[in-house]
């Protein structure tokens, strides 16, 4: 036994060489997708913080210690760096990148010289936006509506900039993934043989691809009309603010596909290898994937129901948002087949898949109400609209992070995290975050209006619950974080499969070396196929 | 970038055959649009015309008549989505009690 | 034991090729058609509402100028889809020559654009913030000046491109002038082939659009 330590612990890793230059300067995806992590992680950090400042001033009526108008940047930065920084790159660029191209078998990704130009976008990206502090910070919230947005100046503009060299970074990413999965496959890896997180991240590409560009052209626009007064936007100048809503959204909606698909690749990765069961209807879920990808298209302007547009498009919009509900369905039945009568093991990835299904059950479902023409007159820009997002988002993508980087900790750093106290931050979660926003349901029904810094007392008593379930997600949070960081340096050491999973990113060692395989396999079975051997 | 395999090369008749169908192509778009033939009229022969052109350059300049049928079904989709990015915003403008600006 | 045994003969590794980078390049394309997707649709949306003033306004385009940097950016594709010939069929000399009228041509149509027709709107105060534009939105024909934004924004969003591929093409054409490329090797110059006939395909309906529809 002591041989074999001492054996394993020769053997050459990613992570060997240590310079700064090795890391600033490194074309292997692996050591990019870490680069990615800890810098959304921290930015994750950030964002959180802001919350817990304003949620702590909503705790009680009035003004605690927050002026409106710092309120105001508060949640407009919360908003901008967890949307931006955050969720929309920490699956897909973090664990996409240091999983995608071993679980196709190659050895990086297409194109790892664009794969490193990607990250310091990303990086640009993120200084730029800390730095358009400096011009005043903005407050307009995260969507930038005009014409509130369009005559604020050089933050605006800075922050647009920022954004702007963000997406590039988001489109160069989606585009060596998908030459990747196309071009790269191992021999005998099919696309049928393909993990579903592989799916997940291929229809996740296709989207950041397509829809970034708008965003893009969007916010040149806004910069255009902050810097040189063009007013596609202003109605004094001819322009229409709802034009703005509907290029903005076109972006945007799908942009929260990009949040969740990666997320139901996670699960789908999670829920069949932790209950060693092959994931229950292959092909629909791999479907599901691509047809999401592509009904995010099409359903922006529910987003707009009470901006102006005609009622003609408001019809149309919501009757094409219902769609979306399917695909989205038929995944959450599978992975609950796939569950049933699997032999599971309660581990922390379990549990957050789980914490998982039944979150973004309710986040999907109360999605339904907002769909609806009727009931959205009432709910829109409600805190039920905040409640939906957050149990999406958050409930949702979040979950599947935390579940991904345990259940991939050991393969990245060869090392076990500590599963009691993963649990311990799992369950500050879960409770900390249905105490945060169930009560974001029922204050929205109410008619607490969401961004508003302060309320007629009767809200107070659900407001102050969710301001002690923001401190408990914030425990539970960082409790995580800790195990995480505890476990990537002092954790046990683990076997190269603790799991028992059968994609190929387990049939290599932990942490896998520079070139991920000795040789490229040639596969034969498929990722779930625990049954055999 | 080794090549794999031969490519289909594309020789310079057919390119000089394509510009020249392209330079009498625009000489008829200009043409057609000194003629009144009604707005609509002339806003749609002019963007067939346009769409024509850009076919050809598509097709022979940039090679996709020789290209996989993979390619031919990724290029479907931005194509869709700009329809749809075009579609509904008009369909929603022009259904709105008094045009903003009218 | 049969997957052991398969793994130690010779796989043969993949890589991206000239196939997977033309491949990149066109999915980078896609990215560039929705960008000015979502300016066409801004101009859509406005052309749909200012029918009148739209008319009004593009009489005072020359078509003449903008039929001629049509037949110079066309001419510029077919020079470059030679030069990517020329690439192709180890035609050393040639490749050099077309790559440089390219180029040549590339910068006429800027030349031309930002020497001629953009001073003369400069100096008619028919820009974002210029007199005239400001006297039409005071006089109420919002629809003219919006036309003019469009006209500012999307050819200068077109002209920063040709920029880029001219950009670009001078890179390839010092690279060529070293003799990187031949029928073996020759990925790179296709590549900005693809990207430079995108710049001509948008001209294609700018054209129109601003100059000749009513």
């Amino acid at each position: 036994m002591e041989a074999k330590l001492q054996e394993i612990e020769k053997r050459k890793t990613y992570l060997d060489e240590k310079s700064l230059k090795s890391w600033l300067f490194t074309l292997d995806h692996k050591r990019i997708g870490l680069m990615y992590l800890f810098t959304s992680l921290v930015f994750f950090l950030v964002g959180g913080l802001f919350a817990i400042i304003f949620r702590t001033e909503l705790a009680f009526p009035g003004k605690q210690f927050i002026s409106p108008e710092v309120h105001n940047i508060l949640f407009t930065l919360h908003g901008a760096l967890l949307i931006f920084l955050v969720i929309i790159p920490l699956i897909p660029s973090a664990l996409g990148n240091f999983f995608l191209p071993i679980m196709v078998g190659a050895r990086d990704v297409a194109f790892p010289r664009i794969n490193l130009l990607s990250y310091w976008l990303f990086f640009t990206g993120a200084v730029l936006l800390l730095l358009s502090l400096l011009f005043g910070p903005i407050d307009t919230g995260w969507t930038f509506y005009t014409p509130y947005s369009a005559n604020k100046g050089l933050n605006v503009f800075i922050v647009s900039l920022a954004i702007f060299i963000l997406g590039m970074s988001s489109i160069l990413t989606g585009m060596n993934f998908i030459v990747t999965v196309h071009k790269l496959r191992a021999p005998g890896l099919t696309w049928g043989k393909l993990p579903l997180f592989v799916w997940a991240i291929y229809a996740t590409s296709l989207v950041q691809l397509l829809a970034t560009p708008v965003l893009g052209i969007t916010l040149l626009l806004l910069g255009m009309e902050n810097l040189l007064g063009i007013g596609f936007f202003d109605p004094a100048k001819g322009g229409d603010p709802v034009l703005f809503q509907h290029l903005f959204w076109f972006y945007s909606h799908p942009a929260v596909y990009i949040m969740i698909l990666p997320a139901f690749g996670v699960i789908s990765e999670l829920v069949s290898v932790h209950s060693r069961k092959p994931i229950f209807g292959y092909w629909f879920i791999a479907a599901s994937s691509l047809a999401i990808a592509f009904i995010g298209f099409i359903v922006w302007g529910h987003h707009m129901f009470v901006a102006g547009m005609s009622p003609i498009a408001d019809i149309i919009f919501s009757f094409l948002t219902y769609f979306v509900a399917v695909p989205t369905a038929v995944k959450i039945f599978n992975w609950t087949a796939t569950l049933y009568k699997g032999k599971i093991s309660f581990t922390t990835p379990m549990l957050y898949a789980l914490g998982f299904i039944s979150l973004f059950l309710i986040g999907g479902l109360t999605g339904l109400f907002l769909a609806n023409l009727g009931t959205d007159i009432h709910l829109h820009d409600t805190y039920f609209v905040v409640g939906h997002f957050h149990y999406v988002m958050v409930g949702a993508a979040v979950f599947a992070f935390f579940g991904a980087l345990f259940h991939w900790l050991p393969k990245m750093f060869g090392r076990m995290y500590n599963e009691k106290w993963a649990k311990i931050g799992w369950f500050f979660n879960f409770v900390g975050f249905n105490l945060a926003f169930f009560p974001h349901f029922i204050l929205g029904i109410q008619g607490m209006p969401r961004r508003y810094w302060d309320y007629p007392a009767e809200f107070q008593g659900l407001h102050f619950a969710s301001t002690v379930g923001a401190y408990f997600i914030a425990l539970g949070a960082l409790i995580s974080l800790a195990v995480f960081i505890h476990a990537m340096f002092k954790g046990e050491r683990a076997s190269d499969n603790p799991w028992g999973g059968k994609s190929l990113e387990w049939t290599i060692p932990s942490p896998p070396p520079t070139e991920n395989f000795e040789k490229i396999p040639v596969v034969e079975e498929g990722p779930y196929d625990f049954v055999k051997h | 970038m080794k090549n794999e395999h031969k490519e289909h090369i594309v020789t310079p008749p057919v390119y000089i055959a394509v510009a020249l169908a392209l330079y009498v192509l625009t000489v008829v778009t200009v043409w057609v649009a000194g003629i009144d033939l009604g707005k609509v009229l002339n806003t749609t022969i002019a963007l067939l015309i346009a769409s024509f052109k850009a076919s050809l350059v598509a097709l022979f300049f940039m090679h996709l008549k020789y290209e996989s049928k993979l390619l031919w079904f990724m290029i479907l989709i931005p194509l869709i989505l700009l329809v749809i990015l075009l579609a509904l915003p008009i369909i929603d403008v022009i259904n709105r009690a008094g045009y903003f600006g009218m | 034991m049969e997957q052991v045994l398969k793994s130690h003969h010779e796989v043969e590794e993949k890589h991206a090729g000239l196939e997977g980078a033309k491949m990149g390049m066109w999915l980078f394309l896609f990215t560039e058609l929705l960008l000015f997707g979502g300016l066409f649709a801004a101009y859509a949306v406005f052309h749909t509402v200012y029918s009148k003033d739209f008319e009004i306004a593009h009489h005072h385009l020359d078509r003449v100028i903008g039929f001629i940097n049509t037949l110079v950016l066309i001419t510029s594709s077919l020079t470059m889809a030679l030069a990517v010939w020329s690439a192709q069929t180890n035609r050393r000399g040639l490749l050099n020559l077309f790559l440089f009228l390219t180029i040549l041509l590339g910068t006429t149509f800027l030349v031309v654009k930002l020497a001629v027709e953009w001073p003369v709107k400069f100096a008619e105060g028919l820009y974002p913030g210029g007199k005239e534009f400001n006297h039409l939105l005071q006089e109420g024909h919002k629809g003219q000046a919006i036309f003019f934004s469009l006209y500012f924004m999307l050819t200068g969003l077109h002209g920063l491109h040709v920029l880029v591929g001219v950009i670009v093409l001078l890179g390839i054409l010092f690279l060529a002038l070293r003799n990187t490329f031949s029928s073996e090797y020759y990925g790179p110059v296709e590549v900005s082939g693809l990207y430079w006939h995108l710049v001509d395909l948008i001209w294609i309906y700018l054209f129109p659009l601003f100059y000749l529809i009513k």
